[in-house]
């Protein structure tokens, strides 16, 4: 069986990231294993601009920016396999996998990074009834068939969900000649980033319908209409608000799911509201020596954040292959708990002698809030109290944590983060 | 006078913005809660620009479509005729990131580069 030192699953921004981040903290026997035909992963398909200005300081496309870690990954000669898809992996880290020219292999790890990524919600997961014809597609999908096969799904197009993907799909299928109609949020705030709303949707006069959703499909083999109505605070359809759209296809961007069932068979403990790994101050799992950076962790809006954890999360796997020590033992774990509007804390425990200097808690808010305050209990202390004038679900926030701030609270046992 | 409604994209607060204008003049900006407001609704009245993103069909490449961008930021109301540029557009592979597609697009004197390699 071969071994490596660090084996990574998925080559897209996070699993590039940590695979540099690994190599220069001292570990050479890296892998990265990639079920698609290139390295890159999502960004491939994500041709618009806008990212990298937190890791690079320019506005890069997708495609540049995945370009920047594929050649520092080549440059650094890190190893990785394409077309291969990884079946299991077991808690003593020993991985299955397939492809076309090994066929099915094992491989022991002493470290793994799972770096999986995520998926859309699918229409099965909202209840819309109606038929079930075609040109009903994700807006992942969408883009996909548009930016890397040339094809055009439609041409009267609706957009049921309002995140940043449906709504860059809302320009770019402007751009290649469809008509978007409307795009219909279900919640009273839309999901996406506000510059996406402006520059996607509003620059070419598309509106857009909080509160709404669809609840009929009409057409039997292609799609020919949906009907939308409002809904009410439960979000209940209100009779009587209904509107008929004729279109030939309905893109869903309702939403992203953490790719988990490779973690889940090998006993990873899973937070039920991110839908990703519980993970430490190191960003490993409660199985040691296995670690999880990017969206198969919690979905992010900014890759560059993915980028900044991953290389978190590759430096820690280093120092673990290293040492052989696992950051599960000596120190006593400080518990985060996420109340009062903050829906979740990535880590969920602290473990303040194991963590670096300072350490970045990543979360989101279950509802938009003005004039509030973020902040953090250490016990029943108010360390932090940061006034924020708008928070909401669709941007990610975060607060700062430093060693010498914890090494002053001994016997802290719990630590909330709450919206006040 | 006259009154333009936009909304800021400076940060999540998404502020509603009112621009006054004589003309092409400035007159007042209100609705913003800082600075930041300001210079975006006057850069976006006076002078909106974007950096327009496509695809153009790839020859004899590891893929059939080749990813580009407008090296700079075009006036917003030449986005279409960027566009409509890339329709007909075909190159032989290889194409590297930052290799020059278009050298000038719909008279911007911006040049439309790649930003995918294709082999």
């Amino acid at each position: 069986m071969k071994q490596y030192d660090i084996v990574i699953i998925g080559g897209g921004p996070a699993g590039l990231a940590a695979a540099v981040s690994a190599k220069k903290n001292g570990v050479d026997s890296i892998l990265i294993l990639e079920r698609d035909k290139e390295l890159g992963g999502i960004l491939n398909q994500c041709i618009h601009n806008g990212f990298g200005l937190h890791t690079f300081k320019e506005e890069l496309t997708g495609p540049e920016y995945a370009g920047r870690f594929i050649d520092q990954a080549a440059k650094l000669d890190i190893e990785y396999k394409l077309n291969t898809m990884v079946m299991d992996i077991r808690a003593d880290k020993v991985l299955t996998a397939m492809n076309r020219e090994d066929g099915l292999f094992e491989i022991q790890a002493k470290a793994i990074i799972l770096a999986m990524g995520c998926r859309e919600r699918s229409r099965g997961a909202l209840n819309i009834p109606g038929y079930r014809p075609a040109g009903i597609f994700s807006a992942g999908t969408a883009q996909r068939l548009v930016n890397m096969e040339g094809c055009l799904p439609g041409r009267e197009v609706v957009i049921l969900g309002s995140g940043d993907i449906g709504l860059i799909m809302a320009r770019r299928m402007t751009f290649e000649g469809a008509k978007v109609k409307v795009v219909a949020e279900l919640m009273p705030y839309s999901g996406g980033l506000k510059r996406n709303i402006v520059q996607c949707l509003d620059d070419y006069g598309i509106p857009l319908k909080l509160s709404h959703t669809v609840v009929d499909i009409k057409g039997k083999e292609r799609l020919e209409g949906i009907t939308l109505a409002e809904v009410d605070s439960k979000g209940r359809p209100v009779p009587g608000t209904e509107e008929y759209y004729s279109c030939d296809t309905l893109l869903l961007s309702v939403g992203l799911i953490p790719e988990n069932e490779l973690s889940n068979g090998m006993g990873v403990e899973m937070n039920p509201v991110t839908s990703g790994p519980k993970v430490n101050e190191s960003l490993e799992t409660n199985i040691e020596g296995v670690f999880a950076c990017g969206n198969v962790l919690h979905v992010h809006d900014l890759v560059d954040f993915v980028s900044e954890e991953a290389a978190a999360a590759g430096k820690n796997a280093a120092v673990y292959v290293k040492t052989g020590v696992g950051k599960r033992s000596g120190g006593h774990d400080i518990v985060l708990k996420a109340v009062d509007g903050v829906r979740y804390t990535v880590p969920v425990t602290i473990n303040p002698e194991h963590m670096e200097d300072s350490i970045t808690v990543r979360f989101r808010v279950g509802n938009v809030y003005r004039d509030c305050y973020v902040s953090a209990y250490f016990g029943e202390e108010r360390v932090i109290h940061r006034k924020r004038q708008i928070v909401a679900p669709g941007e990610m926030e975060e607060i700062k944590l430093t060693k010498e701030q914890l090494m002053q609270y001994a016997d802290l046992q719990e630590i909330t983060v709450k919206i006040e | 006078m006259e009154e333009r409604n936009l909304t800021c994209i400076s940060c999540p607060m998404g502020c509603p913005l009112t621009v006054v204008m004589n003309g092409a003049e400035v007159v007042n900006v209100s609705g913003n809660t800082c600075r930041r407001g300001e210079v975006y609704a006057k850069k976006e009245v006076t002078n909106p620009t974007r950096i327009v993103t496509s695809t153009v069909r790839v020859e004899g490449g590891s893929a059939d479509m080749v990813s580009v961008k407008t090296k700079e930021d075009v006036p917003k109301g030449k986005i279409f005729e960027c566009v409509e540029a890339l329709k007909d557009v075909i190159v032989k592979a290889p194409v590297h990131i930052g290799d020059v597609i278009i050298s000038d697009v719909a008279g911007t004197g911006v040049a439309i580069v790649a930003t995918k390699n294709v082999e």
